[in-house]
């Protein structure tokens, strides 16, 4: 209520503890007219606190309190502070609990990363934690989760399971406990041991508080996820649990109903649970298991027992999560037909909310065998839904859905009615629309001439949202299929004559005419000068790149007509083309010019020869769907269940110089090109090591092997070796880098007798990375990989700039029916780029010295984790990418190295100094380097390896 | 999750996985502009980066939660109005400016409902009960305080 006087607006009721010289400041805040007055407001009161907390006068708690309180709302409004974390400190040993829970907030808020706070910050927690307060244990563990910071992790992921599962602990402590203990592990999973406690976790699942029951389930989807094996017991407990919760009244579970829907959190919590594992092995499991699915089917249509939202909202979020589950099995064709008949009910609820889920969760069924056929009967309300709906974000699923559940049956429809849709689809969306229209166009073309239409109708419609991607493809595919070539010129002869058109069709056309304007060439009404002057008119309102093209077609017409030669070589003479201000123009021109000049008919023929055929590849247009949308998005397609026939017109090269997809052109000076990589001996069928004669090391365990996060550790000092393994699959990893640019090697080994179905690695990267780091992958794997077989792919990396957080390979595939995925860390780390520098002792301390500043500085003293030899020292140092100086450390046990880590974008140099401590067994690492966060993250990475 | 209202100030915020104070702020403005550049009915749910956005609006305030992929919308939305319920009940229908002058208990509140971005406890009672029970705890040291202070003053009469 902005204008109301200062007593207008404080609360009437004031709950619990009072602050009035709190709810002074607010008030006092809340009536400034402007930001300069807020902040002389906020500079004048943090003035007086710091002169309080600075004061001979000791602070009594309440005062402490209230003042770091109010620092706590200067900062939520968005201001910095810098001090007040020792008073905070001092308020979590006060024995008064709002005392103790003021400074726990204040610290969850603002954790500072000072090292002599922490200390004394845990100390107060292993207090608490201590104190077999039940209050005062929540408020410790609250504050854990809330940082959840590594530190802390180190501190107390040991002990939180032993609070956990102890007899004595109170209801309340052990929820804090779980979730506490979720948020460390997904933090730091390293830190949190497994053992004997695992398995009483489990048996929260049959717990009486279902408060409990909850806390527990998220903790258990957590760590089940990492270790499927340990926790297979926990299938029963919850489908038990689950079971009583759907088969209950509506009031039975008393407080834990919610809108006369039986405890809807739990229920949802269960069934994601569930979706960790393959369906119950145990008959008995799994009928009860059926049988609640279709308990929750069948209450779907019963009528509501309420009307309000939230007893429809929580009953239809079970529903949901019910639905995925079903999915996600993909093995009860009846069920899968019973959902999608479900959703089929929601498509036209007048619930926006409800549209909007159904048509999102259609999408995934639309991709199993079972229901892809019902989901097709939903097409015309999808349709309209394109059409009709107001909210741009479900118009968005909707196009996803028809995305997802074309095919060769209904192709050509759903291609027109998005083309139509893109006439006035959301800017937003619109090149997203495109690719997909280019997918959908060029996968499911049976006469390639509807094809070639309606690429040309997308430039028309949206040309500046066709991508580059989507014009190479066509002019791959039109080179690639002679059946097309005649109709293609013709068309696009024909979309010239347009008065205004896209410059992307002037490059389509451009380049169809170089290479096949001879096709119709024979009618007058396109004879060779009539195709000239037509492609020259749009010329000179073209941009560089496209006049460049031009330049080709018209060198390339020299060739094919000779009647047009003198009129082209006047082009190419005219002084705007020879004395061009643009040096490709201009070189372009030139060398064409002079080439129709002195070269015979027959070497002119040679060298503009038509394009030989692109050599078959995945396409890039769906790799650039991917891009865009992330992991499984092109899934509907890449699932080789529907016409995997349809790939006979990959092509794959770019037919101009300037490319965006083709690895960078740099990549050859790897030298790697030339010389193919040495091939996997032939694997022995059925053999448990496929890769062991290629890896060397310990890292080929047949089934106790490490953790894909240990082995992802251990690939920091070295390039070679196994990534993963399981009982179904090994991936190897070979790779090499040079400068910013590197190549990987992935070996994919199936280990079982059964063949993989649907087999599908990608790369992924999280977040921005991608405009850090660069992978393409440039050779594919086929989507069947055969029992005991072994196939590879070939990464190509650029390094552009620092990256902190490495790609992630997602590998998906079926095995016996089942679907499996895994996602796991590629081994690219920043060191990978690593130029290793020799210098003499004087440089490396100059330079040591201008790398002084404290942010530039990295330290970490740790255990030795191995035993400490020099010899494995040194060779893990050189793993990690540095060259190793001798002779500058003044104490010899030190090991000392320098080197550059090298981006496209810029350069950082590193030195290092380990120093490592035989009595004590530990160590201490020291880095430098320009850059802050490069310094601690390679810090980090080392640290490790000792 | 984000408590903000309708002029775009940010009343609460609440972060599940660390972040800088940079990334927070920039991820609160983008996320306070797109939702409220949204119309009414439309759907509550949209994609944002690699998350899920789920928000609602009661009174002059948004409630606003960013989930994964996975995660299930409908039962967010619940999440979202068992909080308002929890809060209401606290502070008896509540107001923005309960949430403004009493922002601290808003978080007690959270901790007891939602920890390490899981639901801990969805029971009302439950959740109520420990937030009362510290209430309670306080009011009793005030009491005590009190009782000192009027211990102290008979003193200095006598």
């Amino acid at each position: 209520r902005p204008g109301a006087n200062t007593t207008a607006i404080m609360p009437a009721v004031s709950k619990g503890d009072g602050m009035r010289g709190l709810a002074v400041f607010i008030s006092d805040i809340r009536n400034c007219k402007s930001k300069e007055a807020e902040i002389k407001r906020i500079n004048k009161e943090l003035a007086n606190i710091r002169s309080k907390f600075k004061g001979d006068k000791a602070l009594d708690g309440y005062s402490k309190k209230k003042y770091v309180c109010k620092l706590l709302f200067i900062f939520l409004l968005g201001h910095d502070i810098d001090f007040g974390h020792m008073e905070a400190v001092n308020l979590l040993s006060s024995n008064k609990y709002t005392e103790k829970q003021i400074g726990y907030l204040f610290i969850s808020v603002l954790v500072n990363s000072n090292s002599e706070l922490i200390r004394l910050i845990n100390n107060a927690i292993k207090n608490d934690l201590a104190s077999r307060n039940p209050t005062f244990m929540c408020l410790a563990l609250h504050c854990i989760a809330n940082v959840g910071s590594r530190e802390m992790g180190e501190a107390f992921a040991a002990d939180i399971p032993r609070i956990l599962v102890a007899g004595d602990s109170m209801d309340s402590v052990k929820q804090s406990a779980a979730l506490c203990l979720l948020r460390l592990y997904k933090a730091s999973p390293d830190l949190v041991p497994m053992g004997e406690w695992t398995a009483r976790v489990v048996h929260l699942l049959n717990d009486q508080h279902m408060g409990v029951v909850t806390a527990a389930v998220s903790l258990i989807t957590c760590l089940c996820k990492k270790n499927p094996d340990d926790f297979k017991t926990c299938i029963s407990l919850a489908v038990s649990r689950l079971s009583r919760i759907v088969s209950s009244a509506s009031t039975d579970l008393q407080d834990y109903t919610y809108y006369f829907v039986p405890a809807p959190w739990l229920s949802v919590k269960l069934l994601r649970l569930l979706q960790c594992y393959p369906p119950p092995e145990d008959a008995a499991v799994k009928g009860r298991l059926v049988e609640c699915l279709e308990t929750v089917l069948n209450k779907a249509q019963e009528p509501p027992k309420s009307k309000k939202v939230q007893h429809s909202n929580a009953k239809n979020a079970i529903l949901f999560e019910t639905i995925s589950l079903i999915i996600h099995y993909d093995s009860e064709p009846n069920l899968l037909v019973r959902a999608c008949n479900q959703l089929g009910q929601f498509l036209q609820h007048r619930e926006t909310n409800l549209r909007y889920l159904a048509l999102e969760s259609m999408c995934t069924l639309a991709s199993s065998e079972f229901s892809h056929e019902a989901v097709k009967t939903h097409i015309d309300t999808v349709i309209n839904a394109l059409k009709t709906e107001r909210d741009v974000s479900v118009r968005q699923r909707a196009a996803d859905l028809l995305y997802a559940m074309c095919d060769r049956s209904n192709a050509k429809q759903i291609v027109s009615e998005m083309l139509r849709y893109l006439e006035t689809a959301d800017y937003a969306i619109r090149e997203e629309i495109v690719l997909k229209v280019a997918i959908l166009a060029e996968k499911y073309a049976v006469d390639y001439s509807w094809y070639v239409d309606t690429i040309l109708n997308l430039i028309r419609i949206a040309g500046d949202y066709v991508s580059e991607e989507v014009w190479y493809r066509v002019l791959q595919i039109v080179t690639n299929r002679d059946d097309v070539q005649g109709y293609a010129a013709k068309t696009v002869f024909e979309a010239l004559q347009a008065p205004a058109c896209h410059e992307n069709m002037v490059k389509v056309g451009g380049y169809i005419l170089g290479e096949f304007g001879n096709l119709i060439a024979g009618d007058p009404r396109s004879s060779p000068p009539v195709q000239f002057s037509l492609l020259h008119s749009k010329f000179h309102l073209c941009s560089v790149a496209t006049r460049a093209l031009l330049l080709s077609t018209y060198i390339k017409f020299i060739n094919l007509f000779p009647e047009t030669k003198a009129t082209i070589q006047g082009v190419l003479r005219a002084g705007s083309q020879l004395r061009n201000a643009d040096v490709e123009l201009q070189q372009r021109a030139v060398e064409y010019l002079t080439l129709s000049s002195v070269a015979s008919t027959d070497v002119l023929a040679t060298v503009l020869e038509e394009m030989p055929p692109f050599p078959e590849r995945e396409s890039s247009i769906l790799a650039k769907l991917k891009r865009k949308k992330g992991p499984g998005a092109g899934s509907a397609l890449d699932d080789g269940r529907r016409d995997p026939s349809s790939n006979d017109i990959n092509g794959g090269v770019e037919p101009t110089p300037s490319t965006v997809s083709t690895p960078s052109p740099s990549a050859d000076l790897l030298g790697l090109r030339a010389a193919p990589p040495p091939a996997a001996p032939p694997a022995p069928a059925g053999a448990g090591n496929l890769l062991v004669d290629v890896f060397d090391g310990p890292a080929a365990q047949p089934s106790l092997g490490p953790t894909p996060e240990e082995a992802f550790l251990r690939f920091v000092c070295k390039n070679n070796g196994v990534l993963f393994e399981n009982q179904l699959l090994q991936i190897g990893v070979k790779s090499e880098f040079r400068q910013n640019l590197g190549r990987m090697y992935l070996f994919y080994g199936n280990k079982t007798s059964v063949q993989f179905q649907n087999f599908l690695p990608t790369v992924v990267h999280p977040g921005d990375l991608q405009t850090h780091i660069r992978l393409n992958v440039t050779k594919r794997v086929a989507a069947q990989v055969d029992g005991g077989a072994q196939v590879q792919q070939v990464l190509n990396i650029e390094c552009l700039r620092d990256f902190l957080t490495p790609p992630l390979l997602s590998v998906r595939f079926r095995y016996g029916g089942t679907p499996q995925s895994l996602t796991l860390k590629l081994p690219v780390t920043i060191n990978k780029f690593f130029q290793p520098t020799e210098m003499a002792a004087q440089d490396f301390f100059q330079r040591w010295k201008q790398l002084s500043l404290p942010q530039q500085e990295a330290q970490k003293i740790f255990k030795a984790n191995h035993p400490m030899d020099a010899v494995l020292t040194k060779a893990k140092l050189l793993g990690f990418g540095s060259a190793l100086l001798d002779n500058v450390d003044p104490n010899p046990e030190n090991f000392v190295g320098a080197g550059i880590i090298q981006t496209k974008a810029l350069q950082v140099g590193c030195l290092l100094r380990l120093e490592p401590n035989a009595q004590a067994q530990m160590y201490r690492l020291t880095l430098r380097t320009s850059k802050e966060p490069v310094s601690r993250h390679l810090c980090e990475l080392l640290a490790q390896q000792f | 999750m984000l408590l903000f209202s309708r002029q775009g100030k940010l009343r609460l915020q609440k972060w599940y996985v660390p972040l800088s104070d940079k990334e927070k702020k920039k991820i609160t403005r983008e996320l306070v502009q797109t939702v409220l550049a949204r119309k009414p009915k439309m759907c509550s749910f949209l994609e944002w980066r690699d998350l899920k956005i789920v928000y609602k609006r009661y009174a002059s305030l948004y409630f606003c939660c960013a989930i994964e992929d996975q995660d299930n919308e409908l039962i967010t939305l619940e999440i979202i109005h068992r909080y308002v319920e929890l809060l209401d009940k606290y502070f008896g229908s509540v107001c923005e400016l309960d949430i403004i002058f009493n922002f601290e208990k808003a978080y007690f509140i959270l901790d007891e409902f939602l920890l390490g971005g899981e639901v801990q406890e969805t029971s009302k009672k439950n959740v109520l009960k420990a937030i009362e029970q510290a209430d309670l705890l306080q009011e009793a040291i005030a009491c005590e305080a009190s009782v000192i202070t009027l211990t102290v003053s008979q003193i200095t009469l006598k």
